[in-house]
């Protein structure tokens, strides 16, 4: 009887700790939409107990905002918007993070790590005095999360006795958060004055119609054995059966076949689909950082000795200018 | 431009090694492992040797924060072309706890030492995965950041720094001076000659402590253990296009 009832209030002392938690998730958008991997760091922030605010900085920030609002999780929206957020740029967003925490003092500041979460966040953490902590996967505890390093082969757990957290959250490793149902209210943060130290000029953006990389269930990559950028166009067929993005190892990006966006690994993106088909990819560490946590990998490859059959769940030895072609045929029936 | 550049350069473990992790899981097994460069930091140095080379600069300098044989890292960065090392001697405990807040801390105060124009690292370093250090550099100092370079091109005063992001790629202009990290696209470097590994064993290295710098190395990140990834199950080899194709409906994948 005794023993219940410290667990009970042990437990109520745990509920009570986390009553003070504070998180701030930074907001990836592009003034029209909210970035998905948003919603994969709001539900990481969700996980540490305590209230989730959002900030939504940028230069129209309205839609975004209406959609944040609607996010399950999410209590409070601060809203920033400037001509001189154009671009995101951290030289900018930073002053504004610091007021809003002077003003509000979270216990933790987040973002999905991604090329603008990895950016900013440091940026920030180096201007509060704190070390941050990178690309988590996990959250044990509100001061202990779970991270890879070298390149995905070993997990480490850190933990972080600063009084602000600042962390980035990888985004295969944590549900997207419901869009619908919440019911979160928005209220006006000043700007920072402008720092005029940098200035975004322009963005060229790869255009496709397919399902965004990190966030599609199904993927085609391709790697050096394509041969050419031309020879893509039989990954592009396979994954419109399959209604798949296209990635690529960093052998076919180096070699042009494709464009540096769309390279998946240690380095490039990291996705964790359904289905990942390796095409032509032998399977280097630094690939295989980016997808061994896929559900399921499929590997066509000539080479039976290829590194990528030891984390293929189906592997099929064959030339992939005649399988891949023969596979597009076969899902078409 | 009379100039001087930082390029931080870090000692890792090889690429190509597959690590393995203690079996006390307190860490990765480094002893007798093979080390280099960090590919990115070799991408940063040959950057800053090109930028001297069109004379847009005057002198590269590389440091690197570490135990002795980080000097050896030095060494390959003046063998490719950097002028002189500086190395920032951190050994023991400090530098098991040493992370990019700490080596951030470090450069900034190197920069304002050595009249810095431009710092040029590289995005991320393959062993910690942080992809911090850059833009901590450029908090501490602030100046503003280039990170994920995969172009760069000096304008007087000013830095226009193509970008990869995630969609693509975009284009910035920074003030100098400026930290910038370098992303595999830069470029491509260059092989050290053994002429210039010979020339690079009379260029000098200075040694300096962090407490020189007024740098306090204390740590609030702690590792309290280093697991090994779970294991996948052993897949299967099909025979045909139609098995795979099979098994994938089977499975409900496709």
């Amino acid at each position: 009887m005794n023993r219940v009832l410290n667990k009970s209030s042990l437990r109520n002392l745990t509920g009570l700790i986390q009553r003070f938690q504070s998180t701030l998730v930074v907001a990836e958008h592009n003034n029209d939409k909210l970035t998905p991997i948003t919603l994969n760091a709001i539900t990481a922030a969700g996980k540490l107990g305590g209230d989730v605010s959002c900030l939504v900085a940028g230069t129209n920030c309205a839609k975004v905002v209406e959609e944040i609002s609607k996010v399950q999780g999410v209590k409070k929206i601060l809203v920033a918007q400037h001509e001189s957020y154009k671009g995101a740029l951290p030289e900018e967003l930073t002053p504004l993070i610091l007021e809003t925490q002077k003003q509000f003092s979270f216990t933790h500041i987040c973002a999905g790590a991604s090329a603008f979460g990895k950016n900013l966040l440091p940026r920030v953490a180096a201007k509060l005095d704190v070390a941050p902590v990178s690309d988590i996967i996990e959250i044990k505890a509100p001061d202990t999360f779970v991270r890879t390093i070298y390149a995905g082969n070993a997990l480490s757990t850190v933990k972080c006795n600063e009084p602000v957290k600042v962390f980035t959250v990888r985004g295969t490793a944590f549900e997207a958060a419901s869009v619908e149902g919440g019911s979160a209210t928005s209220e006006e943060v000043a700007p920072a004055p402008p720092a005029g130290v940098s200035e975004w000029l322009e963005q060229n953006l790869t255009k496709s119609d397919r399902p965004e990389l990190t966030s599609a269930k199904v993927v085609v990559s391709g790697g050096r054995g394509l041969k050419s950028g031309d020879n893509f166009k039989l990954l592009y067929d396979l994954a419109d059966k399959l209604n798949a993005a296209v990635g690529a190892s960093r052998a076919a990006v180096d070699a042009g076949f494709v464009p540096n966006d769309m390279q998946v690994g240690q380095t490039g993106k990291i996705v964790a689909p359904e289905l990942y088909i390796a095409v032509g990819i032998s399977g280097a560490i630094q690939h295989l950082a980016g997808m061994k946590d896929s559900k399921t990998i499929v590997a066509i490859n000539k080479d039976p000795e290829a590194p990528i059959f030891q984390v293929a769940d189906y592997g099929l030895v064959a030339d992939l200018f005649k399988a891949v072609p023969e596979m597009t045929e076969a899902l078409s029936k | 431009m009379s100039g001087r550049v930082l390029v931080g350069v870090k000692r890792v473990i090889d690429y190509a090694v597959k690590i393995r992790v203690k079996p006390d899981n307190s860490g990765v097994v480094t002893d007798g492992v093979k080390h280099s460069m960090n590919p990115f930091c070799e991408i940063a140095v040959e950057e800053a040797v090109k930028l001297k080379e069109k004379k847009l600069i005057k002198e590269v300098v590389a440091v690197s924060c570490g135990p002795q044989q980080s000097q050896e890292t030095i060494r390959t960065a003046l063998a490719m072309g950097a002028d002189r090392g500086i190395h920032v001697e951190v050994s023991g405990k400090d530098y098991e706890t040493l992370g990019p807040l700490q080596v951030s801390k470090i450069l900034a105060a190197l920069a304002k030492k050595e009249d810095a124009q431009l710092i040029i690292l590289g995005k991320q370093a393959i062993d910690d995965d942080c992809n911090q250090t850059g833009q901590m550099t450029a908090a501490l100092l602030d100046w503003p950041q280039g990170t994920f370079a995969s172009e760069v091109s000096m304008d007087g005063a000013q830095v226009k720094v193509v970008r990869e992001i995630d969609g693509g790629l975009e284009t910035i202009k920074i003030n100098t001076p400026a930290v910038l990290t370098a992303d595999l696209r830069l470029n491509t470097p260059r092989y050290a000659t053994l002429p210039n590994i010979m020339k690079a064993k009379k260029k000098k290295i200075a040694n300096v402590k962090p407490a020189d710098l007024g740098v306090d190395l204390t740590s609030r990140l702690e590792v309290l253990r280093v697991d090994e990834p779970p294991q996948r199950q052993a897949g299967m080899k099909v025979e045909t296009v139609e098995d795979l194709v099979e098994k994938l409906r089977d499975t409900g994948k496709v």
